[in-house]
Parts: C-alpha cells; sequence; structure tokens
C-alpha cells in the first residue's frame, strides 16, 4: 500500500511539473503579452516628458518580469521560485500572487461548502426514493429532472435566475458578494448580507450538480435492493424502514463516500463560470480575469493548483476505493 | 361473449414444434437492441428532440427567407433639428470698395460702440483715424481719413488735383482752394471735415474723411443666386437700409428704384419696380444644424416671417413640393426650428413581428435565422469534435490495451497527462491566443475544434484500453493470432468493434457536454465570432443588462435549444446504454 502511495506520488509530481510546463509555453506563445500592453501604456505616459520609448521600456519590463529568456529557461527560473516557496507578484493584482490566493480562496470554499451540503441533502433523499419506486412517475420525474439539470448550460441558468429572482422580483442583487451599505453594516448583519448575495450563485450550482449525485444514488441504490440479502430481509419480515434505512442504505454508502471524496478537492477549485456570472471574488473570477489579462504568475499558479488538485482527488479516489471496501486489492 | 372467447381460444390449439420457425422468433443483436430502445420512452422524446433540433438547423437555414448575416434597416421618423435662426447681435460690415475690413478696425469699432448712445464715435485703428457716424440704432457709417488730391498754391492760382481714383466734387475744390488761400489747415464742408498738409513748398495735401464702410445688424439674403449680387452691392445696401431705417417706402440704387415692403422693424422685402423680390432684409440669421447642407432661400424667408410673426410652427413647402412641418422652440437667444425627418436606422432589438418572429439582435439580424445557422455550428461542433476525440481515443487507447507493457505504461501517463491540465483554463488561454492573432472566424472555429479534441480524447482512450485488456485474453483473440492475423487488423477490427457498444454510448453523452462546452466558451467570447454564430454566442448578448431585462427573444429561445439539444442527447445515450447491456442500470 505504502509503496503505492510513494510511486503514485512520485508520477503526480511529474505530471504536475509537465503539465505547468505546456500551460507555460502556451501562455509565453501570446504575442500581445501583458507585458508588452504595459510597456506600451507607460511608453505613451512618458512620452511627453521625453522618458524611455516603448522598446527601452519593453526591455526593462522583461528583465524585471523574466521575460527575455526562451521559455524553457523562463520556465525552471519560475519553477525554482515555486521551489522556494515564491510563485511570484500576479502582475493584473500587484500583489504576491499567494496572498491574493489567500484573500479569495475562502469565498470559494464556502461557496462550494454550501452547494456540496445542500446538494447531499437534496440528492440522498431524492436517489433513495427514485430507486424505491423504479419505473413509478415519481422514479420518472426524478430521472427527467436530473437529465434536465445535467443539460442546462451554466451561464444560461445563471442569466435565468438573475433574470427572475433579480430583475423581474428584485430579491437579489445582480451581482458582487456584499451589498452597497456593507461597510456600514454590523457584524451579524454583514454574515447575513453576504449569505444573501450567495444565494443565487449556490442555488446555480446546486441546481447543475444535484443530476449527476441524485443518479448516482439512484443507481446504487438500485443495485443493493436487487441483491439477495435485501430480499432475505424482507423475508424475515423486517419492517421496510428498517430494510432501507439500516440494510439497503448502509450498503449504498460505500460507492458515495468514495464519489463524495472526490469531490473534496473541488471545493478549494473554485466554479470560474458561476463566479464569474456573479461576480463573486472567489478563486475562479479572480484567475479568470487574470488569465484574460494574461497575468503569467497568477495563471501558472492557478493552473498548477488545479494540476494539484486534480492528482490529490484521484490519489484520494483510489485510496478511498481500497479502504472503503476492503475486496479491492491495489497492484 | 362466451362465442368470442371460444375464437380467440382456438388458434394456439394449433400444433407446432418447439423449434418451429413461427414459435421462436429469434432477433439478431441489433433487432434486440433496437427493440429495447424504442421501448424507452425517455429515449423516444429525446429522438424526437434530436429530430426537431437537426430539421430547424440544417433545413431551417435553406427554408428561411433571410441569410445568417443579414443586416436589417428601418425608416423612422423622428423630431430633428433642422436649423438654427438668431436675432443678429454682431455688427456686418460692408465695404465700399468691397474689400474685407481689418480685423483691429472691426474689434476697435465694436469695443467703441458698444453701449455709447453717441451719435458719433472717433477711432484709431492700424494708425489711421475713423470716424463711425450712427444713422439710426444698429446702423453705422464709418468714414476714414483719406488722401483726396493735392492744393497747389500757384501765386493767386489755386490748383486742385484729384488724387488717382479719386473724385473731387466743385464745392469741395472751392472750398479747399478758399481755405488753402486763406492758409487754414482744417475746414468743414457740409458735416464733412477737411484738412489741409503741408506737404512740399506752397502744396498742400488734401485730406477728407470720406465713408468707407457701413456697419449694421441686417442681414441681406437674395431670393435666388441669380440676385446675389445686388444684395452685396454697397450702394444698394446703404441705400436700402438708409430707407428701412427712415421708415421710407422706397430708395434708389444704380439709377434703379426699389420698393421696401416692411414686414416688422427689422425685416423688410424688397421688391424691384416690377414687383419681383430682390432682397430680403432682416435682423435674424438662419443657419443649417448640419454642415454641408444649404438652407435655400425660400426656407429661410419662410422661417424669418414664422419668427417675425412671433408663430411657434409654419409650413415650408421644399423645393420637392411636399410641404414640410416645422416647429419654432425659444431656447436662449436662439430659435431652434426642427421638422419631422425619415432616416434610415439599423433595425436593433426589434421586437417579436410577423417579418421577425424573434425579433432582430445587436447587429440587426433576424434572431431566428441565426438561431438555424447557430444550431448548425452547434450541432456541427459536438459532431467534429467527437469524432476527433474517438479518433485519438480509439488509436492511442487501442494501441496500448493490446500491447501492454512499457507502451501501455508510457501512453497511460500521457493520458494521465492531458487528463490532469485544467480545461477551461486552457481553452481560456487558447481563445485569448487567438483573439490577439485575430484570427479569420471560419479557421478560429477550426482550430477551435481541433482544440477541443486534443483536449477531450482522453476519456476514449480509457475506456477503450480498459475493454481491450479484458477482451484481448478472450478465446477469439486467440483465434485471430493462431490464423495469423496482422495486428493492426486485430486491434481494429477484432477488439475494437467490441468496444463500439460502450463508445457509442459514451459518444451519444459525450456530444451533449461538448455542445455545452462550446456554448460556455462563445457565451465567454472565446469561442465562435461573428459573423458566425452558435447557440453559445447568441446568448452572449444577454451579459448586456439592457438585452436582459429587455428583449428575452435575444437570449431565452437560444437558451432553450441548448437545453433541449443536450437534453435529447442525453435521452438518447441513456436508452442507447439500457439497451446495449440491460445490466447496465441507469
Amino acid at each position: 500500500m505504502w509503496k503505492f502511495i510513494v510511486r503514485r506520488i512520485f508520477l503526480a509530481v511529474i505530471i504536475v511539473i509537465l503539465g505547468s510546463f505546456i500551460i507555460y509555453g502556451v501562455m509565453r506563445a501570446m504575442p500581445t503579452s501583458f507585458v508588452e500592453s504595459m510597456a506600451r501604456q507607460r511608453a505613451a505616459a512618458s512620452a511627453t516628458t521625453g522618458g524611455p520609448t516603448y522598446q527601452e521600456w519593453l526591455e526593462q519590463l522583461n528583465e524585471s518580469y523574466h521575460m527575455n529568456t526562451d521559455i524553457l529557461s523562463g520556465f525552471f527560473s519560475w519553477l525554482g521560485g515555486v521551489l522556494r516557496g515564491d510563485f511570484g507578484d500576479s502582475w493584473k493584482y500587484g500583489v504576491p500572487v499567494t496572498q491574493k490566493f489567500g484573500e479569495v480562496i475562502w469565498h470559494s470554499v464556502i461557496l462550494n461548502c454550501i452547494t456540496l451540503v445542500l446538494q447531499v441533502i437534496i440528492c440522498i433523499p431524492l436517489g433513495i426514493q427514485a430507486a424505491r419506486r423504479q419505473y413509478s412517475g415519481f422514479d420518472y420525474g426524478i430521472t427527467v429532472f436530473a437529465m434536465l439539470c445535467i443539460s442546462l448550460p451554466t451561464f444560461f441558468l445563471a442569466t435565468l435566475l438573475k433574470y427572475a429572482f433579480a430583475i423581474k422580483l428584485g430579491w437579489f442583487d445582480l451581482y458582487g458578494l456584499v451589498g452597497r451599505y456593507h461597510e456600514q453594516l454590523s457584524q451579524g448583519a454583514k454574515i447575513l448580507d453576504i449569505a444573501h448575495h450567495m444565494f443565487l450563485p449556490v442555488l446555480t450550482l446546486a441546481m447543475l450538480n444535484i443530476g449527476g449525485l441524485t443518479r448516482y444514488t439512484r443507481t446504487n441504490m438500485l443495485e443493493v435492493l436487487n441483491a439477495d440479502y435485501i430480499r432475505t430481509a424482507r423475508a424475515k419480515g423486517l419492517p421496510e424502514r428498517t430494510v432501507i434505512n439500516r440494510h439497503a442504505f448502509r450498503n449504498t454508502l460505500i460507492p458515495l463516500v468514495s464519489y463524495m471524496s472526490y469531490l473534496i478537492p473541488s471545493l478549494f477549485s473554485g466554479s470560474m463560470i458561476t463566479e464569474t456570472l456573479y461576480q463573486i471574488p472567489g478563486i475562479g473570477y479572480i484567475s479568470y480575469d487574470a488569465m484574460i489579462a494574461g497575468d503569467l504568475p497568477f495563471t501558472m499558479f492557478y493552473s498548477m493548483f488545479g494540476l494539484i488538485l486534480t492528482q490529490i482527488s484521484l490519489m484520494l479516489a483510489d485510496i478511498m476505493y481500497a479502504v472503503v471496501d476492503p475486496r479491492v486489492r491495489v497492484n | 361473449m362466451s362465442e368470442m372467447i371460444k375464437d380467440n381460444n382456438r388458434e394456439p390449439q394449433e400444433n407446432l414444434a418447439l423449434d418451429d420457425g413461427r414459435r421462436v422468433k429469434v432477433l439478431s443483436p441489433g433487432m434486440m437492441v433496437f427493440k429495447r430502445f424504442i421501448r424507452n420512452r425517455l429515449a423516444i422524446v429525446g429522438i424526437c428532440i434530436l429530430i426537431f433540433m437537426f430539421l430547424f438547423s440544417f433545413l431551417g437555414g435553406v427554408i428561411s427567407p433571410y441569410r445568417q448575416d443579414q443586416v436589417f434597416y428601418k425608416v423612422d421618423s423622428a423630431n430633428k433639428e433642422y436649423a438654427g435662426a438668431v436675432v443678429n447681435t454682431d455688427y456686418r460690415f460692408a465695404t465700399v470698395d468691397g474689400s474685407p475690413l481689418s480685423t483691429m478696425v472691426r474689434a476697435t469699432f465694436n469695443s467703441q460702440v458698444k453701449g455709447k448712445p453717441e451719435e458719433s464715435v472717433t477711432f484709431t485703428a492700424d494708425g489711421a483715424t475713423y470716424t463711425a457716424k450712427k444713422v439710426d440704432d444698429g446702423f453705422w457709417l464709418i468714414t476714414a481719413g483719406q488722401d483726396l488730391g493735392k492744393v497747389a498754391l500757384l501765386g493767386k492760382i489755386v490748383d486742385v488735383k484729384a488724387a488717382e481714383g479719386k473724385e473731387i466734387s466743385p464745392a469741395l475744390k472751392e472750398a479747399a482752394a478758399a481755405a488753402a488761400a486763406a492758409g487754414q489747415t482744417a475746414f468743414e464742408l457740409e458735416g464733412d471735415a477737411y484738412t489741409l498738409t503741408r506737404d512740399v513748398g506752397k502744396s498742400y495735401r488734401l485730406s477728407g474723411m470720406s465713408e468707407i464702410a457701413l456697419a449694421s445688424l441686417l442681414n441681406f439674403d437674395a431670393p435666388d443666386p441669380a440676385r446675389a449680387g445686388l444684395a452685396a452691392d454697397y450702394t444698394f445696401r446703404r441705400n436700402c437700409e438708409t430707407a428701412m431705417h427712415r421708415g421710407e417706402k422706397a430708395f434708389e440704387a444704380g439709377g434703379e428704384t426699389y420698393t421696401l415692403n416692411a414686414v416688422s422693424e427689422n425685416d423688410a422685402e424688397v421688391l424691384d419696380r416690377s414687383g419681383a423680390p430682390v432682397a430680403r432684409v432682416s435682423n435674424i440669421i438662419v443657419n443649417p444644424v448640419t454642415s454641408g447642407v444649404l438652407l435655400p432661400p425660400a426656407y429661410r424667408e419662410a422661417v424669418t416671417d414664422a419668427i417675425a410673426n412671433h408663430q411657434t410652427a409654419f409650413e415650408y413647402v421644399n423645393p420637392e413640393g411636399v410641404t414640410e412641418k416645422h416647429t419654432i422652440q425659444m431656447r436662449g437667444n436662439t430659435y431652434i426650428i426642427s421638422t419631422v425627418q425619415q432616416t434610415y436606422l439599423i433595425d436593433m432589438y426589434a421586437a417579436p413581428g410577423p417579418d421577425h418572429p424573434l425579433g432582430t439582435d445587436d447587429h440587426g439580424m433576424d434572431v431566428l435565422t441565426r438561431l438555424m445557422y447557430g444550431g448548425r455550428i452547434s450541432l456541427m461542433v459536438g459532431f467534429i469534435v467527437m469524432i476527433l476525440e474517438n479518433i485519438i481515443g480509439i488509436i492511442i487507447g487501442g494501441v496500448s490495451g493490446y500491447f501492454g507493457g512499457w507502451v501501455d505504461t508510457l501512453l497511460m501517463r500521457f493520458v494521465d497527462l492531458f487528463n490532469s491540465i485544467p480545461y477551461y483554463p486552457m481553452m481560456i488561454i487558447a481563445g485569448a491566443i487567438m483573439d490577439s492573432f485575430e484570427v479569420d472566424p471560419y479557421l478560429r472555429l477550426y482550430m477551435m475544434m481541433a482544440i477541443m479534441g486534443i483536449m477531450g480524447w482522453t476519456g476514449v482512450a480509457r475506456v477503450v484500453r480498459g475493454q481491450i485488456l479484458s477482451l484481448r485474453e478472450q478465446d477469439f483473440m486467440v483465434a485471430t493470432e493462431a490464423t495469423g492475423i496482422r495486428v493492426s487488423r486485430r486491434i481494429f477490427r477484432h477488439l475494437v468493434p467490441n468496444v463500439m457498444p460502450l463508445l457509442i454510448v459514451q459518444a451519444t453523452m459525450g456530444l451533449g457536454s461538448i455542445i455545452l462546452t462550446e456554448a460556455t466558451l462563445s457565451f465567454l467570447g472565446l469561442g465562435i465570432k461573428y459573423p458566425l454564430a452558435s447557440w453559445g454566442s447568441i446568448i452572449n448578448s444577454s451579459s448586456n443588462i439592457y438585452v436582459m431585462t429587455n428583449c428575452w427573444y435575444l437570449w431565452i429561445p437560444a437558451g432553450l435549444l441548448i437545453v433541449l439539444t443536450v437534453l435529447g442527447f442525453n435521452f438518447v445515450g441513456d436508452g442507447l446504454r439500457d439497451a446495449f447491456d440491460p445490466r447496465m442500470k441507469r
């Protein structure tokens, strides 16, 4: 087992480095980089005072941003910084990347945690009920609803919700995490204000994710309900509640827990589209803005963060699979 | 009743052998799948949705009377400002010889005259002395000292010679001679002052104040260009204005007699002997609001009339013979004349109507037509990317699964690498790169499909490899080896077809998510670009709050089409999975 984990970690490190390199290469291939537009701005600003020209600014900025090297050595100098814990300063936000990350990550985590809890509360009972009444009208309804949620494009759902709740009913603000008078509010009211602004994003994310988990629960529950030991439990005259809650559901938990453990790292990855649409300053929205602006350090950090999260969740899935179900042998 | 039951019971009594073809109906595996599939209600709904979508997109574009990039215009009539009129408060100058008066003189005159009740003002400018005499309020005649000629005293004979181009009247001659003889240096005649300055010996230079220009607040307009010369003629202007200010009804200029037809105090029409109008004199100046428009004299006259009569609206028959209604508004010192004008506009955000069932978008294009063409692109992107993913995935997965060993390890690590590259960041960066290269929209479409394919094949490769790993141990593979079939044929003719059912299910479900991804990218402005349309890029207009609030027909139909299409693919994929393998539960 340990040997497997060590090998997996070793592999993960290589994948993270190679993946970062690919992203770095693509970023450097951008013809009009952030540095060039900055140099152009500064040259225009200093043109009247006889300051440095565009070319001089470009050279100066390229040097200070380590852009005057070729891609390979540029990447290794970046990687060297990363190994010393230095991700550099964000070009767009002008603060160290890690500091900006620390400021915004919790918005994403809170958003995703609430969504996950909501999702579990809604999906598992729905999935179980649908499985118990297989092929009934309720089951069809749930199936269609779950499919509909999977098929909804994030941006369309978000726009619809904003249209209905923010514009037509006026219950919520269109954008942002805090209201206009947030700073004047008391501590408790501040939290309520944020909760109020998080309602629509949470609803959006929950609706998008409900489909998958409901269907997963239903499939696994069906599998368990068709098992022989359920027939035995019923045959020996146990009440239906006990059969479902104690015998069937507990066995469904095995795949569910492994599915959940797979979700945990994604709590940190943010949800780029939803955050951008509601302008929630979480890691997704901030990174999207940085990427559009061509902010190399921030994009590299976010990509590396994503790569690491993917590797962790893959490893967790492998390990949890073995932990939850001892019949699985790791090779 | 019982008769019927008997009838029904009769048929099975016919004796059939157990293996009789009529008794056991053997279905081919394909037929079994098909039968199971069409029994699935949701799958049928999905198929119906998809058929509708394909007809809508591929046939709709043919049926639609419009092209996808056809821009519609509308004729709108709007009350637009057409001309402005002001009561003139600036003096206008006209000179005797027609040459312009120097700026210095004009400025000095304006500053000297301003707010002074005097009848006469003397000022110097550019080293010369000028005298302005007020004829009436707003009408001054400017005189300047001018060299008139020479006066030479030869004993008792006085010789007065006029300077070149000047004329000295006999009375002036006499007066000048008398003054020179008396040794005076200045004398007066008929109210005008003259000076004599000693030149050389007994010769004097005679200079007198003669009229050189007039300053007036009135404006002369000729009714037609042929008469413009007369309106610019100094004598005509001078005499006309003098007559006007004195309240006379007629005046003479250049040997002609003209009559004045006064409209108001500062407004009159000048008629010649035959009664034809030759000029309009007024203190109102009419200018067009937009430069480059020439207001016909008749229009100016109509405006002047209306203002003089304190009307707020008037009618004017334009040269084409159409009667236009104009309204006059007072704004500050200016009269604003506006009229209803027809303008040719791009028909943006038109509400649904008979011509455009779903209105028009921000480029003035028919939304329904764009939805049809957008559907083509969305569906095409879905299929092409899916095919691309499957080609790469089958080759890599097949090779990896069949050979195993280090080939497998290497290829699977490659799959891992591609699998963990964050999808959206990669697509966003790629979109930004294409933005900065300003790639042609069509090329961009192909590039996007290629990138999506390259980023998405790993799932297929994993499935193929996993299936082939178990399939290659089976007996039929041993048989292919024994018969000596070559490797590529073994993989792609014997192994891959066995994976096909699973791949078809996956591909159908995947189509939906590819369409979603493409729509999301286009929504973010990183995918399909104008003039091409996709459903996602059509919804993109809803990021404008105005559109989102007021133009539901721009974004809701496109969103519904995406949802329905993806739902259709998911239903069909689900149905196919159940049909291929009933044990695989939903």
